[in-house]
């Protein structure tokens, strides 16, 4: 009698794991790529699993490079890129559509005269070519280069948009944009970049090549600095049941909100 | 009944060796993994360019690992914080423990208690609205984020384990060797510097050890006020610990700069079983001598 019980609760047992196992099955998106959407991607997931209580949101934040590759050999559901698709990679059929733009702006403190920079210049200042204000019309000082830690998204946008990849003389590299603003605020002579979205009044967002930096300015491409943040999948390959779920919430203006409050420009 | 009150004792035995054996525990499970995941990386990168190289680079195109940059400014950052740190805590022990009216005593003591309990990113934070702007306008360098910068907090923050230590340690100084000295002619101010102070020399040593350890391991008030940047150290430039070294890059690392980071936590872990080692070899000579 016994016997027979255990019996048949291990039959239930078996039974519930695999009903589990294929209803995870069903109901898992995954997603790979750019680092520097962890945030956007995050915040979506979250949301996306709170509203779909049976499905698994996976991220795995390998590098745009390895999560179009991962999509392309189909590890993934939905590879995450964090530039434009280069024509080789459409060409093998991949598709890319965007979720939203980064905008990083430059700050300087308010009382500094100097209001507009170009690429360029700002290239020259970051890699230590312009050392002083008075070079770009400030006062004469010395130039105080704050920005973020290596491996941060922001400091990978900001280095490949404007061409200083590892070149950056940098006074002071901190681990937050808070961190960033802060520092820029308290020395007159500083300048730094923060995420669009972070930006507050203690610092002044500088004008790129006579553009400010707005979600508008951003989104039309009309100010420089700024990346897209791309959602990669297969064009003569429809995503899964839940993937196709995720896409067409992530893409949705309802996420816009999600979006921004994890310091993008959403593109819908 | 004898042997049912000895099984109990045998019991609560157990369990507070059990208890014990955790934390020795941990201790073990800790060395192993910083041991385990600190090595490969000193192999791939080679223990010599590794400890003495001046570069670091660790997301660059071509990396370099070297690391000699941050040891020699957590040396210079804690050896500035000591410098700094205890003279004044020293002194402020030996005025409370000794000298102080009840009063005084209660309300200093309760203040340093009250500073060993803030946490450290407020210091780090105080530092960054208050003392970076201030070494900026005050010796006019272009930035305020400096060694400098995390000398000064550094010290600020090793003053209570140094006080309240020292005082235990001054407090505990038999009354008679005190009264002896006083009664063969010696003023207060004497008895207490060549009699207390001696007496109570390797309590006051093992404040200082504290002191070293927690100056050495602090990471997070550093980084808001040293500017991380990874230069060879100097008063006022900024310049990158070996904890900020860790806790900066670890969030977005991986592969080999991952690796490297534990290497790091590595030698900062033998730096600190180093000064202790000194300490203790050094506190028990001067018993013996």
């Amino acid at each position: 009698m016994k016997k027979l019980a255990s019996l048949m609760l291990a039959a239930v047992l078996v039974l519930s794991a695999l009903a589990g196992c294929s209803q995870e099955a069903s109901g898992t998106v995954t997603t790979d790529g750019s680092t520097s959407m962890e945030k956007v991607i995050g915040a979506l997931g979250e949301a996306f699993e709170a509203q779909n209580k049976n499905v698994t949101f996976t991220y795995n934040p390998t590098g745009s490079g390895s999560g179009i590759q991962a999509v392309l050999e189909g590890r993934c559901d939905i590879g995450l890129s964090s530039r434009s698709l280069k024509a080789e990679e459409s060409a093998q059929g991949l598709t890319g559509t965007v979720l939203a733009y980064d905008g990083i702006a430059v700050i300087v403190h308010p009382d500094n005269p100097v209001s507009d920079l170009d690429v360029d210049t700002i290239a020259k200042i970051y890699t230590g070519e312009i050392t002083n204000w008075k070079d770009i019309g400030g006062q004469d000082a010395e130039i105080v280069l704050i920005g973020r830690e290596a491996g941060s998204g922001t400091r990978d946008g900001f280095e490949s948009i404007t061409g200083t990849e590892d070149a950056c003389q940098y006074r002071q590299e901190l681990t937050s944009t808070g961190d960033v603003i802060t520092a820029v605020s308290q020395n007159p002579d500083a300048v730094g970049y923060a995420s669009l979205a972070s930006v507050k009044d203690t610092v002044r967002a500088v004008t790129v090549g006579g553009i400010a930096p707005t979600e508008d300015t951003v989104k039309d491409g009309s100010y420089v600095i700024q990346r897209p943040f791309v959602l990669v999948t297969k064009a003569d390959t429809s995503l899964s049941g839940s993937a196709q779920k995720f896409f067409d919430f992530a893409t949705s203006p309802d996420a816009a909100e999600l979006i921004s409050g994890a310091g993008a420009v959403a593109a819908n | 009944m004898h042997s049912k009150k000895q099984l109990a004792e045998t019991a609560v035995h157990g369990i507070f060796l059990l208890l014990g054996l955790v934390t020795v525990g941990c201790v073990l499970l800790i060395t192993v993994y910083l041991v385990a995941s600190g090595i490969p990386a000193i192999r791939q990168i080679g223990l010599v360019p590794f400890l003495l190289g001046d570069t670091w680079e660790s997301t660059a195109a071509q990396p370099a690992y070297g690391i000699l940059p941050f040891i020699l400014t957590s040396i210079y950052g804690t050896a500035g914080a000591i410098l700094f740190g205890v003279p004044v805590g020293f002194f402020a022990a030996v005025y409370l423990a000794k000298m102080a009216p009840a009063r005084v005593k209660s309300i200093v003591e309760a203040a340093v208690s009250l500073l060993a309990g803030i946490p450290s990113v407020v210091y780090g934070l105080v530092g960054m609205l208050v003392l970076v702007p201030g070494i900026r306008t005050l010796f006019h360098v272009p930035d305020g984020a400096s060694l400098l910068a995390a000398i000064i907090v550094l010290a600020v923050m090793i003053l209570p384990s140094i006080i309240k230590v020292s005082i235990t340690a001054l407090e505990a100084v038999p009354k008679e060797y005190e009264d002896a000295s006083l009664a063969l002619g010696a003023t207060p101010v004497e008895t207490w510097f060549r009699v207390s102070v001696p007496a109570a020399r390797s309590g006051i040593a093992a404040a200082v050890v504290l002191g070293v350890g927690r100056a050495i391991g602090e990471a997070m008030a550093v980084m808001m006020v040293s500017g991380n940047a990874a230069n060879m150290p100097s008063l006022f430039e900024s310049v990158r610990f070996l904890t900020t070294a860790v806790s900066s890059e670890m969030s977005y690392s991986s592969g080999l700069q991952r690796q490297a980071l534990f290497s790091i936590a590595l030698v900062l872990f033998l730096f600190i079983m180093l000064i202790n080692a000194a300490l203790n070899f050094f506190l028990k000579g001067h018993k013996e001598g």
